[in-house]
């Protein structure tokens, strides 16, 4: 479609075609003389060379190496422990539970397990449960969510999304919470208890609250709006399938802790990056004083196993851990900082010999010789 | 109305009555409204739209934003794709509009303009777009032509009219067109009002040289042909005005009819880029297969199982169908490692280049006021790559403007200058001319620096008289003397113009001619000799001579020609003089000047009549009269008087350019329709031809086996040299012809062919054996070759060779060779346009040739190279952690980032660094680039990015993709947040990821940026920050509350980066990524520089020094060569002075031409006959050997 003519070009280039059109002395073509236009602008030409590349690599393993130690460091003294609770093996205590255990028991199964921790553990414990081969990443699973339904929107409440199918409506009613991932909310319950040595079983108590993001609970989780009461508030909406509660009874020692905004459910519904992953489950304060917040001894989980994994081959754990400022134990961290930076530190060195080596045997930075 | 234009459609033949608006208007013709613009503000967006969707990489995207549509499939928001889209679309949709807009104003210029049409009785004026077919308009001198008219009448006598048709075939010199006899008496406004003849003719057509039409006029019948038509585009010249009437308007001209629709050419880099976006969609495929299997396998391991939290939806009844969902949706996924902006990215840097090429101000040509133009925006990093190019020769390396610079009169040089030690002086500037002013006709432009020469002719020297007598009688120039002392020469040639010329100044003025006399002004004498005689020039004669009765009644003849001819015809008293002559000869040769010898001789009075009668008889004679003719030419011509020397003047800096590219490895072929002489003259003067060399090779065949031979030979004689040791195996040397050996071979050598030979070695089965020769010599000049030759060499190159190949040329001669090769330069200054109009790129001198390649092209391929190497990495890296989630997510196309990134990330995040990158970037500067022409060989070679550089950037892209997923992957498995609460979710592990991302493509960009410029830094922080800003914007409170299901990555941002462990992971992620690519470069660098490299240290370690600028100018040669005969003359121009064919009516000389007028009408259909011979330079150049050869 494009033509070469060019009307402009027809007009021009005699020079002295005086008198035509009213030729007026036709302007100079000439190029402006800014450095931009001439390709002169003002630049830094940083050039790769021993000199820049080499401290560049002791740097970064100067730097990296006491990163490295320290969080290996920092890493080696939290404190964690991890039980798997599954009951795969026939010899386990949840064996039965495991075997037995489905959405569409009304009772729970009960189990419990001992453990010994042998180190005392300070300051404030983190209670979590771990799932194994669990694919909370799946894009179905992860997109079968209505986050306006979350929000509070009593439209989206009333007409999920799409995406939430299957688990959209239960008949003529929508669910709400909808889609795969609420319907398949973690509901095993968890109890721990110290043993003392003289045999009494305390309770540990358990703190639910604080466990969920502050984003999450006070943004993007909302209880649908208009109404205080949350029976009211859910009316039109019927439980997900495999829930026993409706979403205002999750929690029924806290009214707070109802609805969208149960935090066991925000923290479900944070969807994990991997199918091995570990959600907080609870938080153990730390006690006022010089006591551990847990010492080292016996323990018992007691266990109200509801959850069915064993038919995907998935692994639950219990997993109690400190912290530090660098979040939770980490090993990888530490271990991947300490190997870069010696590999940086070695290379720059290694490199140093070498390009001292290549300088003067073939003297290719030096005096360079050019071919013409 | 609708059933008149269907008519025009299919129109046969054209009726257009003059003064007859209303007769006319029946056919609806198109009126001389023009429109080369392709939108309106109403059609735009339709049109425009459809355009761009019919892109194969535009539908490609369609394509998937359908895909994305399919619920079952998508895996990625509809928007991921089509804000990119849109995107794309509207820039290329801001550029179709903007070059539409300048379309339109071009053509209101264009129809705006005023002319002078007859309407009711009266002449007005009138806007072209408003001329109408069948009106009469007046064209007044250097006026151009409206529409294509037919000529009625003119100012001048017979209706004879002058036009300059530069602008349609690139011919600057004048042609005659003349109007029909019945009407050429029209030209008196109150006449031409009750003119009402019709005109039947063709339909609108292309043809530029054919016209059919006949005229009814007063019941008769004129029939009309091209040379009555002026067309539209021509300017009127030498012609006080003119009447036409319109006969084709508008879109109908054949100068409209002729705008065909322009060929696209792609560079190899595209053509590169195409194959490799094809094998990233065969990658792309592959990985969606694997993923796919893996879907299908891991649904019927794990996921059957894993129904009780995710039942399978109705669509996936089973595995393996949801292997083949997956497969699409990975197809979403992965698609943006075919990155949908690089198109766009690529025209932008194209665009900007060109833009560069523009505003380069040492390509600009001041005194013609020339910028250098990219009229092509699509090739510019070819230009790094030219192997060989193509030039022309006159006008191209020459300037085509002869200068009389030297001569030799009986045995004594004029024309040096010397300082004061006797030294011989470079001629500068500011050396003094030599003042003419006692001369009062003299040509005020004419210069010349040896004032010993005035001062002679001053004496009034007989030889030196005779000399210039010679220069002012033996020539066939037409002067023009418009008012008293005003002369213009008509030459044919511009030698020629150039002699008369300085016999001018030097006060033998050639005043007059008529048929028989001519007449001087010497010394301020009015002289008028009698001609007898014109011998006039050819090919095989290679001189002309004059047979003239000088006032006192001595009958001599003068002859000039070729320096061995002429030395062959001496009378041997002039033996001694010879010699010294040959030797100036030599000398002016040497410098590179055309030189001419000239003689004369006294003849007897019967000698004269015998030789006369004879010519008679002979002319009579129709057989062999052309040989009869010559050797009775021969027969008279035989006396010495001294050589003349003229500087076909070279371009400034074509040889220092010449010298230059052949130091960049480039092949300089002159293609020249010239003669063998005049081309390897310059050939020498331009350094291509060296006395050192080896061998030239001549080839010079007339048949096939003698070419074949001579190649042959050639050939054998080149390869048998180079390999000494081993003269056993000549057999085997034909099949190490090829790249390889070419190499190996030191020896120079230079291959120089004739048109003749040429057509027979560009024959099927030779053209092997001319290449191979051809690229083992340094240097091939083609001369006497025809446009199309020029254009067939450029193909054979191109052909077989895999190179990349310029022609430069400013000639409409040069057209098709410029529209052949891969890359067209057109010169932009004497003949005309038609060459720059037909090129890729234009500028005023040869020289700037250097610039453009060296410089403008090195770095356009340098900064594409490494923007397409960057491109290709960070659209891997970015896209590759798709691949690898795929193992961790069950295969099931979930992705990695949130799609308002992975909308963003091309567009917005990365796209201005690398951007700026390939518009800003050099490696060395400009000053550099000209000084190492080494430096442009990696261009040469496709060293910077070709599949090998490919493959490399893509796996860094992908080694990097790997880093970027395992080390997040590594630290997330157990990560959790320093309030403890649990951290490894998918989101903050998607913004890590991300984030990093954005930071290792980023930190590559600025390691891979040589030359950081403000606009560098400020795009590259510039993107970061926007990142950041976009990123916490997006995941704001108020945008999720808006959009709740759109921006589910609320406070993630927050959450996540203000995490220590986050940065540690980041910066180990950054740190691991960027450090190989470092260390790998760094190595290469120091172990196996580049010659860039090289350059780059010295120029780091003399930092300090000014860089003393090597002299590339290489001493001019001091060889013996004589440079032959410098006629660029066809025959049969004598024959039209002697018979006053071409005599103009000049109110100078009308007393003495008074007798001429009867036979008039006559004469001039000669010379509209003869008009092909005398004006159309290519075509006889392509046909006169061929002639010549037979005869």
């Amino acid at each position: 479609m494009a033509s070469s003519y060019n009307a402009k070009e027809e007009d021009g280039h005699v020079p002295g075609s005086a008198g035509h059109g009213g030729a007026a002395e036709a302007k100079s073509k000439k190029p402006d003389n800014t450095a931009f236009k001439q390709q002169r602008l003002p630049a830094w030409q940083p050039i790769l060379t021993a000199g820049t590349v080499l401290p560049a690599f002791f740097v970064i393993g100067l730097i990296f190496i006491p990163i490295g130690i320290g969080l290996f460091v920092t890493s080696n003294n939290i404190k964690e422990f991890e039980i798997d609770y599954t009951g795969v093996n026939s010899d386990s205590p949840c064996y039965s539970c495991a075997t037995n255990a489905s959405w569409n028991n009304t009772t729970p199964c009960l189990c419990s397990l001992n453990f010994t921790l042998s180190q005392p553990f300070e300051s404030n414990v983190y209670m979590y449960y771990g799932l194994s081969n669990f694919y909370q990443n799946h894009r179905r699973y992860v997109k079968s969510r209505d986050d306006s339904q979350l929000y509070g929107d009593p439209n989206a409440l009333k007409s999920p999304s799409k995406e939430c199918e299957p688990y959209r409506m239960s008949g003529a009613q929508p669910i709400a919470p909808c889609g795969a991932i609420a319907n398949s909310l973690f509901n095993d319950t968890l109890e721990l208890y110290h043993i003392e040595p003289n045999g009494t079983r305390n309770l540990i108590p358990l703190v639910k609250k604080g466990i969920a993001w502050w984003t999450d609970k006070h943004v993007k989780f909302r209880n649908p709006e208009g109404n205080d009461n949350l029976t009211v508030a859910f009316q039109g909406t019927t439980k997900p399938v495999n829930w026993r509660n409706p979403v205002y009874e999750l929690d029924p020692s806290d009214p707070e802790n109802n609805g969208f905004i149960n935090e066991d459910f925000i923290v479900w519904m944070r969807t994990a990056a991997l199918p091995t992953f570990r959600k907080l489950y609870r938080i153990i304060q730390k006690k006022s004083g010089p006591t551990p917040t847990l010492p080292s001894g016996n323990y018992v989980l007691n266990i109200a196993y509801n959850y069915p994994v064993t038919s995907f081959d998935g692994r639950k754990r219990m997993i109690l851990s400190t912290i530090s400022w660098m979040g939770g134990k980490n090993p990888f961290l530490g271990i991947a900082y300490i190997t870069v930076g010696s590999i940086c530190f070695f290379l720059g060195g290694g490199f140093k010999q070498a390009a001292l080596n290549i300088w003067s045997v073939h003297g290719i930075l030096g005096g360079v010789e050019l071919s013409d | 109305m609708a059933f008149w234009r269907r008519n025009t459609l299919v129109e046969r033949e054209r009726h257009v009555k003059a003064n007859a608006r209303d007769y006319n208007d029946k056919f609806s013709y198109t009126d001389n409204h023009i429109k080369t613009s392709k939108y309106n503000i109403l059609t735009f967006l339709p049109l425009n739209l459809f355009e761009q969707l019919q892109r194969v990489a535009n539908a490609y995207f369609i394509v998937l934003l359908i895909l994305q549509l399919i619920p079952a499939i998508s895996s990625l928001s509809w928007f991921t794709t089509i804000v990119p889209l849109l995107l794309v679309l509207l820039i290329t949709a801001v550029k179709d509009a903007t070059d539409d807009y300048f379309r339109h104003k071009n053509d209101k210029q264009v129809n705006n303009r005023q002319s002078q049409v007859l309407i009711r009785g009266s002449l007005q004026n009138e806007k072209w777009m408003n001329v109408r077919v069948g009106d009469i308009i007046k064209l007044e001198n250097n006026q151009f032509v409206a529409a294509d008219i037919l000529l009625l009448c003119s100012s001048e006598p017979n209706g004879l009219c002058y036009i300059e048709t530069a602008e349609l075939d690139g011919e600057t010199n004048l042609k005659v067109r003349q109007a029909l006899t019945v009407t050429s008496d029209l030209g008196d406004v109150s006449k031409l009002v009750d003119f009402d003849g019709e005109v039947v003719c063709e339909p609108p057509n292309n043809k530029l040289d054919k016209f059919i039409g006949t005229l009814c006029w007063r019941d008769s019948k004129y029939p009309l042909d091209n040379d009555r038509m002026l067309l539209r585009g021509c300017v009127l010249r030498n012609t006080e005005c003119c009447f036409g009437m319109v006969i084709f308007a508008g879109l109908q001209t054949k100068l409209m009819q002729n705008c065909g629709i322009t060929k696209f050419k792609r560079t190899s880099i595209d053509k590169l880029m195409n194959t490799l976006v094809l094998w990233i969609f065969a990658f792309l495929i592959c990985m969606g297969v694997i993923l796919a299997i893996g879907n299908t396998i891991w649904e019927s391991r794990i996921g059957r199982r894993f129904q009780v939290f995710l039942p399978w939806t109705e669509f996936q009844s089973s595995a393996v169908f949801s292997g083949f969902l997956t497969f699409w949706s990975y197809i979403i996924n992965l698609n943006t490692v075919v990155p949908i902006s690089l198109y766009v990215s690529v025209e932008v840097l194209r665009l900007g280049h060109s833009y560069f090429i523009n505003w380069d101000k040492r390509m600009y040509h001041g005194p013609t006021n020339t910028a250098a133009v990219a009229r092509t925006t699509t090739l510019n990093e070819e230009l790094g790559q030219v192997q060989f190019i193509f030039s022309d020769k006159t006008g191209t390396l020459t300037q085509n403007i002869m200068v009389f610079s030297k001569c030799s009169i009986n045995g004594q040089t004029y024309g040096d200058i010397y300082d004061e030690f006797d030294q011989k002086m470079e001629n500068t500037e500011g050396t003094a001319c030599v003042d003419f002013s006692f001369n009062p006709l003299c040509d005020r432009r004419f210069k010349f620096y040896d004032s010993s020469l005035v001062d002679a002719v001053k004496l009034e020297d007989p030889a030196m008289q005779e000399f210039f007598r010679l220069l002012a009688l033996c020539h066939t120039v037409m002067p023009e003397e418009k008012t008293e002392g005003h002369l213009v020469y008509q030459a044919q040639s511009p030698d020629e113009a150039a002699l008369v010329t300085a016999a001018r100044n030097f006060g033998f003025v050639f005043r007059a001619r008529t048929p028989e006399t001519i007449t001087l002004c010497e010394m301020g004498q009015a002289v008028a000799y009698q001609l007898l005689a014109i011998l006039d020039f050819n090919n095989v004669r290679k001189r002309m001579s004059v047979i003239v009765r000088n006032p006192q009644g001595q009958i001599k003849l003068y002859s000039k020609g070729a320096d061995t001819v002429i030395f062959d015809r001496l009378d041997p008293s002039s033996e001694d003089l010879m010699y010294t002559t040959s030797e100036h000869l030599s000398e002016f040769g040497g410098e590179g000047l055309r030189t001419l010898a000239l003689a004369y001789k006294d003849l007897d009075e019967k000698e004269f009549e015998v030789w006369m009668e004879k010519l008679q008889f002979a002319g009579t004679v129709i057989e062999n009269r052309e040989d009869r003719l010559a050797v009775l030419y021969e027969e008279i011509e035989q006396g010495l008087k001294g050589a003349t020397a003229i500087e076909d003047k070279l371009q400034e800096g074509v040889p220092e350019t010449i010298t230059c590219l052949n130091l960049a490895d480039i092949k300089i072929w002159v293609l020249t329709g010239d003669k063998l002489e005049t081309a390897m003259n310059i050939g020498y003067s331009c350094n291509m031809l060296r006395d050192d060399m080896n061998e030239v090779f001549v080839m010079s065949g007339h048949t096939l086996l003698e070419v074949q031979q001579q190649l042959r030979s050639a050939k054998e004689h080149i390869l048998g040299l180079s390999r000494v040791g081993s003269a056993g195996d000549v057999e085997k040397s034909d099949m190490f012809a090829d790249s390889v050996f070419e190499e190996t071979i030191i020896a120079e050598y230079a291959l120089v062919i004739n048109g003749h030979s040429l057509a027979h070695a560009l024959e099927p089965q030779l053209e092997h054996v001319l290449l191979d020769l051809a690229c083992l010599c340094k240097t091939v000049i083609c001369c006497r070759v025809t446009p199309m030759q020029k254009a067939q060499v450029v193909e054979l190159v191109k052909r077989h060779k895999r190179a990349v190949t310029l022609a430069i040329g400013d000639g409409a001669n040069d057209v098709s060779m410029i529209k052949t090769a891969h890359i067209g330069v057109g010169i932009s200054g004497q003949e005309g346009m038609q060459a720059a109009l037909a090129s890729d790129y234009s500028f005023a001198q040869f020289r700037y040739l250097r610039r453009l390649l060296l410089v403008h092209g090195r770095w356009s391929y340098f900064r594409m190279c490494h923007f397409l190497c960057y491109f290709f990495y960070k659209n891997f890296a970015f896209t590759l952690v798709h691949f690898w989630y795929g193992f961790f997510c069950g295969f099931s196309a979930q992705t990695v980032y949130d799609q308002w990134f992975i909308t963003l990330f091309n567009i917005v995040y990365t796209s201005l660094p690398v951007l700026a990158m390939g518009l800003f970037d050099q490696d060395v500067n400009d000053h550099i680039s000209l000084r190492h022409p080494s430096l442009y060989r990696p261009g040469q070679q496709n060293l910077l990015f070709n599949k090998r550089q490919f493959f490399l950037c893509t796996l860094q892209g992908v080694c990097t993709s790997f880093l970027l997923f395992f080390i997040p992957y590594g630290a997330f498995s157990v990560m959790v947040r320093e309030d403890g609460s649990h951290f490894s979710d998918q989101q903050a592990f998607s913004v890590t990821i991300a984030t990093s991302l954005v930071i290792v493509v980023s930190v590559q960009i600025g390691l891979d940026t040589h030359y950081w410029t403000a606009v560098n830094h400020f795009f590259i922080w510039g993107s970061l920050t926007l990142y950041f800003v976009i990123l916490f914007a997006l995941q704001s409170n108020g945008m999720f509350g808006i959009f709740p299901s759109h921006f589910p990555f609320v406070g993630t941002a927050r959450n996540c980066l203000s995490e220590k462990s986050v940065w540690l992971v980041i910066l180990l992620t950054t740190v691991v990524c960027v450090v190989p690519g470092l260390v790998v470069s760094f190595l290469r660098i120091d172990l196996f520089p580049t010659p860039t490299d090289k350059v780059r240290h010295q120029l780091q370690s003399r930092k300090r020094q000014r860089p003393q600028e090597q002299n590339l100018r290489q001493s001019r040669r001091t060889s013996s060569r004589r440079s032959a005969y410098a006629f660029s003359h066809q025959q049969g121009y004598g024959e039209l002075i002697t018979s006053g064919k071409n005599m103009r009516t000049s109110r100078v000389s009308t007393a003495r031409s008074a007798q001429r007028t009867q036979h008039s009408s006559n004469w001039i259909e000669n010379v509209l006959k003869r008009k092909n011979e005398v004006s159309c330079i290519s075509d006889e150049s392509t046909e006169a050997p061929e002639k010549s050869d037979r005869t």
